[in-house]
Protein backbone atom coordinates (compact mmCIF):
# COMPACT_ATOMS: atom_id res chain seq x y z
CA UNK A 1 0.00 0.00 0.00
CA UNK A 2 1.55 3.70 -1.03
CA UNK A 3 0.51 6.92 0.81
CA UNK A 4 -1.44 9.26 -1.23
CA UNK A 5 -0.73 12.64 -1.54
CA UNK A 6 -2.90 15.55 -2.94
CA UNK A 7 -2.90 18.86 -3.31
CA UNK A 8 -5.02 21.44 -0.82
CA UNK A 9 -5.01 24.48 -3.18
CA UNK A 10 -2.18 26.72 -3.72
CA UNK A 11 -1.49 26.51 -0.32
CA UNK A 12 -1.13 22.76 1.63
CA UNK A 13 0.19 19.45 0.68
CA UNK A 14 -1.97 16.58 2.15
CA UNK A 15 0.03 13.07 3.03
CA UNK A 16 -2.33 10.46 4.01
CA UNK A 17 -0.51 7.17 5.54
CA UNK A 18 -2.03 3.87 4.53
CA UNK A 19 -3.62 0.97 6.33
CA UNK A 20 -5.56 1.35 9.49
CA UNK A 21 -4.83 3.75 11.94
CA UNK A 22 -2.76 3.16 14.35
CA UNK A 23 0.20 4.00 17.11
CA UNK A 24 3.25 2.91 14.81
CA UNK A 25 2.09 4.69 11.87
CA UNK A 26 1.21 7.88 13.87
CA UNK A 27 4.75 7.83 15.35
CA UNK A 28 6.35 7.43 12.03
CA UNK A 29 4.42 10.48 10.72
CA UNK A 30 5.68 12.44 13.86
CA UNK A 31 9.26 11.49 12.84
CA UNK A 32 7.98 12.78 8.91
CA UNK A 33 6.91 16.11 10.38
CA UNK A 34 10.32 17.16 12.25
CA UNK A 35 12.13 16.05 9.03
CA UNK A 36 9.75 18.19 6.89
CA UNK A 37 9.58 21.48 9.00
CA UNK A 38 13.32 21.70 8.28
CA UNK A 39 12.75 21.93 4.29
CA UNK A 40 12.97 25.46 2.56
CA UNK A 41 9.56 25.04 0.37
CA UNK A 42 7.31 23.95 3.94
CA UNK A 43 5.75 26.93 6.39
CA UNK A 44 4.64 24.74 8.51
CA UNK A 45 4.21 20.46 8.96
CA UNK A 46 0.96 19.46 11.17
CA UNK A 47 0.62 16.16 11.69
CA UNK A 48 -3.40 15.06 11.77
CA UNK A 49 -4.39 10.97 12.22
CA UNK A 50 -2.01 9.34 10.48
CA UNK A 51 -1.64 12.05 7.88
CA UNK A 52 0.67 14.93 7.74
CA UNK A 53 -0.09 18.64 5.91
CA UNK A 54 2.76 20.52 4.80
CA UNK A 55 1.51 24.62 4.69
CA UNK A 56 4.00 25.80 2.05
CA UNK A 57 6.24 28.82 2.31
CA UNK A 58 5.52 29.70 -1.08
CA UNK A 59 4.31 29.30 -4.45
CA UNK A 60 6.50 26.78 -6.23
CA UNK A 61 5.91 26.66 -10.24
CA UNK A 62 5.49 23.11 -9.80
CA UNK A 63 4.67 20.95 -6.68
CA UNK A 64 5.77 17.47 -7.84
CA UNK A 65 9.36 17.52 -6.31
CA UNK A 66 7.93 18.26 -2.99
CA UNK A 67 5.44 15.27 -3.27
CA UNK A 68 8.32 13.14 -4.42
CA UNK A 69 10.88 14.49 -1.70
CA UNK A 70 7.78 13.54 0.72
CA UNK A 71 7.59 9.99 -0.73
CA UNK A 72 10.94 9.53 0.23
CA UNK A 73 11.32 10.67 3.59
CA UNK A 74 8.10 8.80 4.42
CA UNK A 75 9.88 5.40 2.91
CA UNK A 76 12.76 6.07 5.58
CA UNK A 77 10.94 7.41 8.55
CA UNK A 78 11.49 5.61 11.35
CA UNK A 79 8.92 5.40 14.58
CA UNK A 80 9.89 8.85 16.22
CA UNK A 81 9.28 7.71 20.24
CA UNK A 82 9.07 11.23 22.06
CA UNK A 83 11.00 12.11 24.68
CA UNK A 84 10.65 15.07 27.21
CA UNK A 85 13.69 17.47 25.43
CA UNK A 86 11.69 16.85 22.07
CA UNK A 87 8.95 18.24 24.02
CA UNK A 88 6.76 15.33 24.48
CA UNK A 89 6.38 12.09 26.30
CA UNK A 90 4.94 13.32 29.55
CA UNK A 91 2.07 11.47 31.04
CA UNK A 92 -0.79 13.64 32.46
CA UNK A 93 -3.88 12.83 34.47
CA UNK A 94 -7.08 14.63 34.28
CA UNK A 95 -9.82 14.64 36.98
CA UNK A 96 -13.12 14.43 35.37
CA UNK A 97 -16.47 15.07 36.66
CA UNK A 98 -18.81 12.53 35.26
CA UNK A 99 -22.54 12.59 33.93
CA UNK A 100 -25.38 15.16 35.29
CA UNK A 101 -24.49 18.76 34.53
CA UNK A 102 -21.01 17.84 33.57
CA UNK A 103 -22.26 15.20 31.34
CA UNK A 104 -25.19 16.06 29.94
CA UNK A 105 -24.71 13.46 27.23
CA UNK A 106 -23.85 10.00 29.04
CA UNK A 107 -27.21 9.26 28.86
CA UNK A 108 -27.30 8.92 25.60
CA UNK A 109 -24.26 7.32 25.63
CA UNK A 110 -25.60 4.78 27.74
CA UNK A 111 -28.59 4.46 25.62
CA UNK A 112 -26.75 3.53 22.68
CA UNK A 113 -24.10 0.94 23.90
CA UNK A 114 -26.33 -0.49 26.66
CA UNK A 115 -23.83 0.29 29.25
CA UNK A 116 -24.68 1.47 32.62
CA UNK A 117 -23.02 4.61 33.99
CA UNK A 118 -19.86 3.13 36.05
CA UNK A 119 -19.38 0.81 33.71
CA UNK A 120 -18.93 3.35 30.68
CA UNK A 121 -16.96 5.70 33.39
CA UNK A 122 -15.00 2.49 34.28
CA UNK A 123 -14.24 2.06 30.55
CA UNK A 124 -13.21 5.80 30.20
CA UNK A 125 -11.02 5.77 32.56
CA UNK A 126 -8.82 2.85 31.85
CA UNK A 127 -6.73 3.28 29.03
CA UNK A 128 -3.52 5.44 28.42
CA UNK A 129 -4.63 7.83 25.56
CA UNK A 130 -1.74 9.34 23.28
CA UNK A 131 -1.91 12.78 21.71
CA UNK A 132 -1.84 11.65 18.08
CA UNK A 133 -2.03 15.75 16.99
CA UNK A 134 -3.42 19.09 17.67
CA UNK A 135 -5.98 20.67 15.87
CA UNK A 136 -9.68 21.97 15.74
CA UNK A 137 -9.35 25.01 17.89
CA UNK A 138 -6.34 25.80 20.37
CA UNK A 139 -5.05 22.97 21.90
CA UNK A 140 -7.21 20.53 21.17
CA UNK A 141 -6.08 17.41 21.19
CA UNK A 142 -6.84 14.48 18.58
CA UNK A 143 -6.32 11.15 21.36
CA UNK A 144 -5.90 7.41 20.13
CA UNK A 145 -6.70 4.63 22.25
CA UNK A 146 -10.40 4.66 23.31
CA UNK A 147 -12.10 1.29 23.89
CA UNK A 148 -14.33 0.72 21.19
CA UNK A 149 -17.46 -0.62 23.94
CA UNK A 150 -17.77 3.36 24.16
CA UNK A 151 -18.34 4.46 20.61
CA UNK A 152 -21.36 6.10 20.08
CA UNK A 153 -22.04 8.02 17.00
CA UNK A 154 -22.10 12.17 16.59
CA UNK A 155 -24.81 13.73 17.57
CA UNK A 156 -27.79 14.80 14.96
CA UNK A 157 -27.63 17.87 15.92
CA UNK A 158 -24.10 19.91 16.91
CA UNK A 159 -24.19 21.83 20.84
CA UNK A 160 -23.26 25.33 19.57
CA UNK A 161 -21.53 26.37 22.76
CA UNK A 162 -19.96 23.26 24.53
CA UNK A 163 -17.85 25.00 27.79
CA UNK A 164 -14.08 24.16 27.35
CA UNK A 165 -13.13 21.01 29.51
CA UNK A 166 -16.00 19.11 28.11
CA UNK A 167 -14.67 15.36 27.92
CA UNK A 168 -16.64 13.50 25.06
CA UNK A 169 -16.92 10.79 22.67
CA UNK A 170 -17.54 11.41 18.89
CA UNK A 171 -17.98 7.99 16.96
CA UNK A 172 -14.77 5.44 17.89
CA UNK A 173 -12.91 9.12 19.41
CA UNK A 174 -12.58 10.81 22.76
CA UNK A 175 -11.37 14.22 23.40
CA UNK A 176 -11.58 17.15 25.81
CA UNK A 177 -11.94 20.73 24.14
CA UNK A 178 -9.99 23.26 25.09
CA UNK A 179 -12.37 26.13 24.56
CA UNK A 180 -16.01 26.91 24.47
CA UNK A 181 -17.90 26.30 20.79
CA UNK A 182 -19.75 24.12 18.74
CA UNK A 183 -19.43 20.35 18.77
CA UNK A 184 -21.18 17.67 17.67
CA UNK A 185 -19.48 14.88 19.96
CA UNK A 186 -21.17 13.81 23.44
CA UNK A 187 -20.45 15.26 26.73
CA UNK A 188 -19.66 12.58 29.09
CA UNK A 189 -18.13 14.86 31.72
CA UNK A 190 -15.95 17.56 32.52
CA UNK A 191 -11.82 18.91 33.44
CA UNK A 192 -10.99 21.89 34.89
CA UNK A 193 -7.80 21.49 32.78
CA UNK A 194 -6.54 24.65 31.21
CA UNK A 195 -5.16 23.05 27.69
CA UNK A 196 -4.09 26.60 25.64
CA UNK A 197 -2.61 30.05 26.97
CA UNK A 198 -1.49 32.11 24.17
CA UNK A 199 0.76 34.17 26.66
CA UNK A 200 2.81 31.12 27.69
CA UNK A 201 5.91 30.80 25.68
CA UNK A 202 4.54 27.11 25.03
CA UNK A 203 0.66 28.03 25.02
CA UNK A 204 -0.60 24.28 24.20
CA UNK A 205 -0.15 21.74 27.43
CA UNK A 206 -0.21 19.04 25.86
CA UNK A 207 1.97 17.99 22.68
CA UNK A 208 1.74 15.16 20.44
CA UNK A 209 3.43 12.00 22.13
CA UNK A 210 2.22 12.90 25.36
CA UNK A 211 -0.22 10.56 27.24
CA UNK A 212 -3.42 11.48 28.66
CA UNK A 213 -4.66 9.65 31.57
CA UNK A 214 -8.22 9.98 33.01
CA UNK A 215 -9.51 9.71 36.77
CA UNK A 216 -12.85 9.74 37.84
CA UNK A 217 -12.44 12.69 40.62
CA UNK A 218 -16.84 12.35 41.08
CA UNK A 219 -19.39 10.40 39.47
CA UNK A 220 -22.84 12.44 39.43
CA UNK A 221 -26.00 10.35 38.85
CA UNK B 1 -6.28 56.34 18.22
CA UNK B 2 -9.78 55.18 16.85
CA UNK B 3 -13.37 55.10 18.63
CA UNK B 4 -15.93 52.37 17.42
CA UNK B 5 -19.05 54.47 17.37
CA UNK B 6 -21.51 51.22 16.26
CA UNK B 7 -22.86 48.85 18.30
CA UNK B 8 -23.04 46.75 15.09
CA UNK B 9 -21.01 43.54 16.17
CA UNK B 10 -18.56 41.57 13.75
CA UNK B 11 -16.33 44.01 13.18
CA UNK B 12 -12.56 42.96 13.57
CA UNK B 13 -9.29 43.78 13.65
CA UNK B 14 -7.08 41.40 10.77
CA UNK B 15 -3.99 41.32 9.45
CA UNK B 16 -2.93 38.69 6.94
CA UNK B 17 -3.33 36.15 9.17
CA UNK B 18 -1.58 33.73 11.46
CA UNK B 19 1.04 31.67 10.10
CA UNK B 20 3.00 28.83 11.79
CA UNK B 21 0.42 28.05 14.91
CA UNK B 22 -1.63 25.26 13.26
CA UNK B 23 0.11 22.60 15.03
CA UNK B 24 -1.47 24.11 17.77
CA UNK B 25 -4.87 23.94 16.84
CA UNK B 26 -4.56 27.48 16.02
CA UNK B 27 -6.41 28.82 12.11
CA UNK B 28 -5.28 31.32 10.22
CA UNK B 29 -7.57 33.87 10.69
CA UNK B 30 -7.14 37.64 8.47
CA UNK B 31 -8.75 39.79 6.18
CA UNK B 32 -11.51 38.22 3.77
CA UNK B 33 -10.62 39.86 1.18
CA UNK B 34 -6.37 40.20 1.56
CA UNK B 35 -5.70 42.17 -1.62
CA UNK B 36 -8.19 44.99 -0.54
CA UNK B 37 -6.04 45.08 2.81
CA UNK B 38 -2.72 44.70 0.88
CA UNK B 39 -3.66 47.59 -1.50
CA UNK B 40 -4.99 49.57 1.88
CA UNK B 41 -1.44 49.01 3.52
CA UNK B 42 0.44 50.06 0.40
CA UNK B 43 -1.30 53.13 -0.63
CA UNK B 44 -1.16 54.76 2.72
CA UNK B 45 3.08 53.74 3.20
CA UNK B 46 2.46 51.45 5.08
CA UNK B 47 3.91 47.58 5.11
CA UNK B 48 1.55 45.29 3.16
CA UNK B 49 1.49 43.41 6.87
CA UNK B 50 -0.35 46.33 8.88
CA UNK B 51 -3.34 45.54 10.57
CA UNK B 52 -6.83 47.29 9.61
CA UNK B 53 -10.53 46.85 10.63
CA UNK B 54 -12.40 44.66 8.45
CA UNK B 55 -16.13 45.39 8.53
CA UNK B 56 -18.83 43.14 7.59
CA UNK B 57 -21.91 44.76 9.35
CA UNK B 58 -22.86 48.09 7.11
CA UNK B 59 -23.42 51.13 8.08
CA UNK B 60 -20.21 51.52 10.60
CA UNK B 61 -18.64 54.32 12.20
CA UNK B 62 -15.77 55.76 13.88
CA UNK B 63 -14.53 58.70 15.84
CA UNK B 64 -10.70 59.51 14.77
CA UNK B 65 -9.31 60.57 18.24
CA UNK B 66 -6.20 61.44 17.01
CA UNK B 67 -4.81 62.85 13.32
CA UNK B 68 -3.61 60.89 10.10
CA UNK B 69 -3.98 59.45 7.48
CA UNK B 70 -6.83 56.70 5.93
CA UNK B 71 -8.28 54.63 3.33
CA UNK B 72 -10.80 52.62 2.65
CA UNK B 73 -10.64 49.29 0.33
CA UNK B 74 -12.88 46.46 -0.26
CA UNK B 75 -16.60 47.17 -0.65
CA UNK B 76 -17.93 50.01 -2.51
CA UNK B 77 -19.75 51.69 0.74
CA UNK B 78 -20.53 55.38 0.21
CA UNK B 79 -18.42 56.40 2.97
CA UNK B 80 -18.09 59.77 4.56
CA UNK B 81 -15.95 61.85 6.83
CA UNK B 82 -18.09 64.58 8.81
CA UNK B 83 -21.20 64.08 5.90
CA UNK B 84 -18.58 64.68 2.66
CA UNK B 85 -17.85 62.13 0.30
CA UNK B 86 -14.79 59.79 1.20
CA UNK B 87 -13.13 58.46 -2.47
CA UNK B 88 -12.89 54.23 -1.91
CA UNK B 89 -9.25 52.77 -2.72
CA UNK B 90 -7.56 56.55 -1.75
CA UNK B 91 -5.55 57.98 0.96
CA UNK B 92 -7.55 60.87 2.90
CA UNK B 93 -5.91 63.04 5.59
CA UNK B 94 -7.86 63.40 8.78
CA UNK B 95 -7.89 65.06 11.83
CA UNK B 96 -9.14 64.66 15.43
CA UNK B 97 -12.61 64.32 16.00
CA UNK B 98 -14.03 63.44 12.55
CA UNK B 99 -16.71 61.11 12.25
CA UNK B 100 -16.20 58.45 9.65
CA UNK B 101 -19.37 56.34 8.05
CA UNK B 102 -19.38 53.69 5.79
CA UNK B 103 -23.03 53.25 4.32
CA UNK B 104 -24.71 49.79 3.06
CA UNK B 105 -22.49 48.23 0.01
CA UNK B 106 -24.75 49.21 -2.89
CA UNK B 107 -25.23 47.72 -6.53
CA UNK B 108 -21.55 49.30 -7.78
CA UNK B 109 -19.29 48.59 -10.56
CA UNK B 110 -18.52 45.46 -8.53
CA UNK B 111 -20.74 44.73 -4.95
CA UNK B 112 -18.29 43.77 -2.12
CA UNK B 113 -19.40 41.99 1.09
CA UNK B 114 -16.20 43.91 3.07
CA UNK B 115 -14.62 46.45 3.56
CA UNK B 116 -11.59 47.48 5.41
CA UNK B 117 -10.02 51.01 7.29
CA UNK B 118 -6.68 51.13 6.76
CA UNK B 119 -4.85 53.49 8.48
CA UNK B 120 -1.25 54.73 7.90
CA UNK B 121 0.82 53.35 11.02
CA UNK B 122 -2.00 50.47 11.40
CA UNK B 123 -4.29 49.13 13.80
CA UNK B 124 -1.71 48.82 16.80
CA UNK B 125 -2.82 46.32 18.97
CA UNK B 126 -0.49 44.00 20.04
CA UNK B 127 1.17 40.44 18.07
CA UNK B 128 0.31 37.68 19.18
CA UNK B 129 1.61 34.01 18.11
CA UNK B 130 2.74 36.15 14.86
CA UNK B 131 -0.23 38.15 13.83
CA UNK B 132 -2.56 41.01 15.03
CA UNK B 133 -5.53 39.05 13.63
CA UNK B 134 -8.24 38.43 15.88
CA UNK B 135 -8.70 34.66 16.74
CA UNK B 136 -12.26 34.42 18.16
CA UNK B 137 -12.15 30.54 18.87
CA UNK B 138 -9.73 30.68 22.11
CA UNK B 139 -10.43 34.69 22.16
CA UNK B 140 -6.95 36.16 21.80
CA UNK B 141 -5.31 38.40 18.81
CA UNK B 142 -6.98 41.49 17.98
CA UNK B 143 -8.63 43.81 19.96
CA UNK B 144 -9.00 41.79 23.15
CA UNK B 145 -9.63 38.45 21.08
CA UNK B 146 -13.14 39.26 20.18
CA UNK B 147 -15.07 41.61 17.29
CA UNK B 148 -15.44 45.48 18.28
CA UNK B 149 -18.01 47.12 20.27
CA UNK B 150 -19.18 50.59 21.01
CA UNK B 151 -16.53 52.64 22.87
CA UNK B 152 -13.77 50.12 22.32
CA UNK B 153 -10.83 52.78 21.58
CA UNK B 154 -8.75 50.53 19.43
CA UNK B 155 -4.64 52.19 18.82
CA UNK B 156 -3.11 53.54 15.84
CA UNK B 157 0.72 53.02 14.93
CA UNK B 158 2.93 55.69 14.78
CA UNK B 159 4.41 56.43 11.27
CA UNK B 160 6.64 58.96 9.76
CA UNK B 161 5.66 59.31 6.06
CA UNK B 162 2.00 58.30 5.02
CA UNK B 163 0.93 58.87 1.51
CA UNK B 164 -1.89 61.21 0.96
CA UNK B 165 -3.99 62.07 -2.05
CA UNK B 166 -3.49 59.46 -3.85
CA UNK B 167 -5.94 56.48 -4.82
CA UNK B 168 -6.28 53.04 -6.77
CA UNK B 169 -8.78 51.40 -9.33
CA UNK B 170 -10.12 48.43 -7.63
CA UNK B 171 -8.57 44.92 -8.48
CA UNK B 172 -12.46 43.68 -9.00
CA UNK B 173 -12.97 46.54 -11.98
CA UNK B 174 -8.92 45.61 -13.26
CA UNK B 175 -9.21 41.88 -12.84
CA UNK B 176 -13.16 40.92 -13.37
CA UNK B 177 -13.62 37.06 -13.42
CA UNK B 178 -17.19 36.16 -14.92
CA UNK B 179 -18.28 32.34 -15.80
CA UNK B 180 -21.58 33.20 -17.95
CA UNK B 181 -22.11 36.51 -16.75
CA UNK B 182 -21.49 34.65 -13.29
CA UNK B 183 -18.59 35.46 -10.51
CA UNK B 184 -15.98 32.70 -11.13
CA UNK B 185 -13.94 31.21 -8.37
CA UNK B 186 -11.40 29.12 -9.84
CA UNK B 187 -11.01 25.42 -7.97
CA UNK B 188 -8.33 23.01 -7.47
CA UNK B 189 -9.60 19.43 -7.56
CA UNK B 190 -8.94 17.83 -4.18
CA UNK B 191 -8.19 14.35 -2.86
CA UNK B 192 -11.83 12.59 -3.20
CA UNK B 193 -13.07 14.99 -5.95
CA UNK B 194 -12.66 11.56 -8.20
CA UNK B 195 -15.34 9.59 -5.77
CA UNK B 196 -18.48 12.03 -6.47
CA UNK B 197 -21.09 10.48 -9.59
CA UNK B 198 -20.69 11.79 -12.42
CA UNK B 199 -23.94 13.65 -12.32
CA UNK B 200 -23.04 15.33 -9.36
CA UNK B 201 -19.45 16.50 -10.84
CA UNK B 202 -21.18 17.67 -13.97
CA UNK B 203 -23.19 19.93 -11.51
CA UNK B 204 -20.86 21.11 -9.43
CA UNK B 205 -18.74 22.26 -12.21
CA UNK B 206 -21.38 23.77 -14.41
CA UNK B 207 -24.14 25.03 -11.87
CA UNK B 208 -24.51 28.44 -9.98
CA UNK B 209 -24.35 27.65 -6.03
CA UNK B 210 -26.25 30.29 -3.54
CA UNK B 211 -24.18 31.68 -0.69
CA UNK B 212 -26.81 30.85 2.09
CA UNK B 213 -27.31 33.17 5.09
CA UNK B 214 -25.52 30.61 7.50
CA UNK B 215 -21.86 32.21 5.58
CA UNK B 216 -19.64 33.63 7.82
CA UNK B 217 -16.18 34.19 8.27
CA UNK B 218 -15.68 30.56 9.17
CA UNK B 219 -17.38 29.20 6.26
CA UNK B 220 -19.45 29.50 3.15
CA UNK B 221 -22.55 27.54 3.18
CA UNK B 222 -23.63 26.32 -0.46
CA UNK B 223 -26.96 26.00 -2.17
CA UNK B 224 -27.51 23.76 -5.19
CA UNK B 225 -27.45 20.72 -6.64
CA UNK B 226 -27.15 18.07 -4.41
CA UNK B 227 -23.59 15.90 -4.21
CA UNK B 228 -22.81 12.63 -3.92
CA UNK B 229 -20.35 9.76 -3.53
CA UNK B 230 -20.61 6.67 -5.12
CA UNK B 231 -20.10 5.35 -2.12
CA UNK B 232 -19.43 7.35 0.87
CA UNK B 233 -16.17 6.85 2.99
CA UNK B 234 -14.79 8.21 6.55
CA UNK B 235 -11.70 10.40 6.70
CA UNK B 236 -9.54 10.51 9.72
CA UNK B 237 -9.05 14.36 10.74
CA UNK B 238 -6.37 16.00 8.88
CA UNK B 239 -4.96 19.27 8.32
CA UNK B 240 -7.58 22.02 6.01
CA UNK B 241 -6.60 25.37 4.62
CA UNK B 242 -9.09 28.51 4.17
CA UNK B 243 -10.74 27.41 0.57
CA UNK B 244 -11.35 23.78 1.07
CA UNK B 245 -14.44 22.61 -0.29
CA UNK B 246 -16.38 20.32 2.11
CA UNK B 247 -19.19 18.31 1.20
CA UNK B 248 -21.00 16.86 4.10
CA UNK B 249 -23.53 13.92 4.56
CA UNK B 250 -26.12 16.18 2.96
CA UNK B 251 -24.30 16.79 -0.06
CA UNK B 252 -24.49 20.45 0.09
CA UNK B 253 -21.01 22.02 -0.16
CA UNK B 254 -18.84 23.85 2.67
CA UNK B 255 -16.38 26.30 1.51
CA UNK B 256 -13.53 26.81 4.30
CA UNK B 257 -12.99 30.58 4.91
CA UNK B 258 -10.47 32.20 6.82
CA UNK B 259 -11.89 31.58 10.53
CA UNK B 260 -12.31 28.21 9.81
CA UNK B 261 -10.50 24.83 12.05
CA UNK B 262 -7.20 23.96 10.67
CA UNK B 263 -8.31 20.08 10.79
CA UNK B 264 -11.32 18.83 9.14
CA UNK B 265 -12.66 15.11 8.00
CA UNK B 266 -15.47 15.73 5.54
CA UNK B 267 -14.95 14.61 2.33
CA UNK B 268 -12.81 16.99 -0.26
CA UNK B 269 -14.19 18.05 -3.70
CA UNK B 270 -11.75 21.28 -4.04
CA UNK B 271 -9.95 23.68 -2.97
CA UNK B 272 -10.17 27.44 -4.54
CA UNK B 273 -7.12 28.61 -5.27
CA UNK B 274 -4.79 30.70 -3.29
CA UNK B 275 -5.21 33.85 -5.32
CA UNK B 276 -8.83 33.62 -5.66
CA UNK B 277 -9.74 33.81 -1.84
CA UNK B 278 -10.14 37.43 -1.67
CA UNK B 279 -12.73 36.98 -4.71
CA UNK B 280 -15.32 34.29 -2.42
CA UNK B 281 -14.24 36.77 0.91
CA UNK B 282 -16.38 39.53 -0.99
CA UNK B 283 -19.17 37.63 -2.80
CA UNK B 284 -22.17 38.58 -0.94
CA UNK B 285 -24.78 36.38 1.13
CA UNK B 286 -27.53 35.67 -1.56
CA UNK B 287 -25.37 36.35 -4.45
CA UNK B 288 -24.19 33.21 -6.77
CA UNK B 289 -20.77 31.58 -8.16
CA UNK B 290 -19.58 29.24 -10.68
CA UNK B 291 -16.59 27.43 -9.74
CA UNK B 292 -14.23 26.60 -12.73
CA UNK B 293 -11.83 23.76 -12.67
CA UNK B 294 -8.22 24.80 -12.88
CA UNK B 295 -5.09 23.76 -12.76
CA UNK B 296 -1.70 24.51 -11.16
CA UNK B 297 0.08 27.02 -14.03
CA UNK B 298 -2.87 29.30 -13.76
CA UNK B 299 -3.14 29.23 -10.46
CA UNK B 300 0.42 30.38 -10.13
CA UNK B 301 0.10 32.74 -13.05
CA UNK B 302 -3.28 34.22 -11.06
CA UNK B 303 -1.45 34.66 -7.89
CA UNK B 304 1.45 36.63 -10.15
CA UNK B 305 -0.98 38.56 -11.40
CA UNK B 306 -2.19 39.74 -7.90
CA UNK B 307 1.66 39.97 -6.84
CA UNK B 308 1.83 42.38 -9.87
CA UNK B 309 -1.44 44.40 -8.94
CA UNK B 310 0.51 44.84 -5.55
CA UNK B 311 3.87 45.63 -6.84
CA UNK B 312 2.36 48.35 -9.01
CA UNK B 313 0.87 50.36 -5.94
CA UNK B 314 3.90 49.71 -3.85
CA UNK B 315 5.88 51.94 -6.79
CA UNK B 316 2.70 54.15 -7.47
CA UNK B 317 2.40 55.15 -3.27
CA UNK B 318 6.66 55.86 -3.65
CA UNK B 319 6.16 57.99 -6.68
CA UNK B 320 3.24 60.23 -5.33
CA UNK B 321 5.01 60.81 -2.24
CA UNK B 322 8.47 61.90 -3.63
CA UNK B 323 6.10 63.83 -5.89
CA UNK B 324 4.04 65.71 -3.13
CA UNK B 325 6.65 65.55 -1.02
CA UNK B 326 4.56 64.30 1.64
CA UNK B 327 6.68 60.68 1.09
Amino acid sequence: MTPRISLLGTTALLFEAPGETSLVTQRRIWSLAREAQGWPEVAEAVPGVNNLMLSLAELPDDPAPLATRLQQAWAAAEPMTPSADSGGGRMVTLDVIYGGAWGPHIADVMAHTGLSLDEIVAIHTTPDYPVFAIGSHPGYCYLGGMDQRIATPRRQVPVLHLPGGAVSIGGGQTGVSASAGPSGWNTIGSTEMVFFDPTLPVPCLLQPGDVIRFRAKQVVR
Amino acid sequence: MIEILSDTALATVQDLGRIGALRMGVGFAGAMDDLALSAGNLLLGNDETEAAIEVQIFPFALRFLTGGVFAITGAACGATLDGAPVLPWWSVAVEAGQILRLGVPGPAAWRGSRAYICVAGGIDVPVVLGSRSTQLRGAFGGHQGRALRQHDVVPVGRTDRPVVGFGLIAPAVVEPLLQDGVPAIRVLKAAEHDLYTADSLEAFWSQPWRITPQSDRYGYRLSGPSLAMATPIELRSHGIVPGVIQVPQGGQPIVQMRDAQPTGGYPKIGTVIGADLWRLGQAPIGSHIRFVCSDWAEAVAAAARNRAYLDDVRRLALLHGFQTGEG
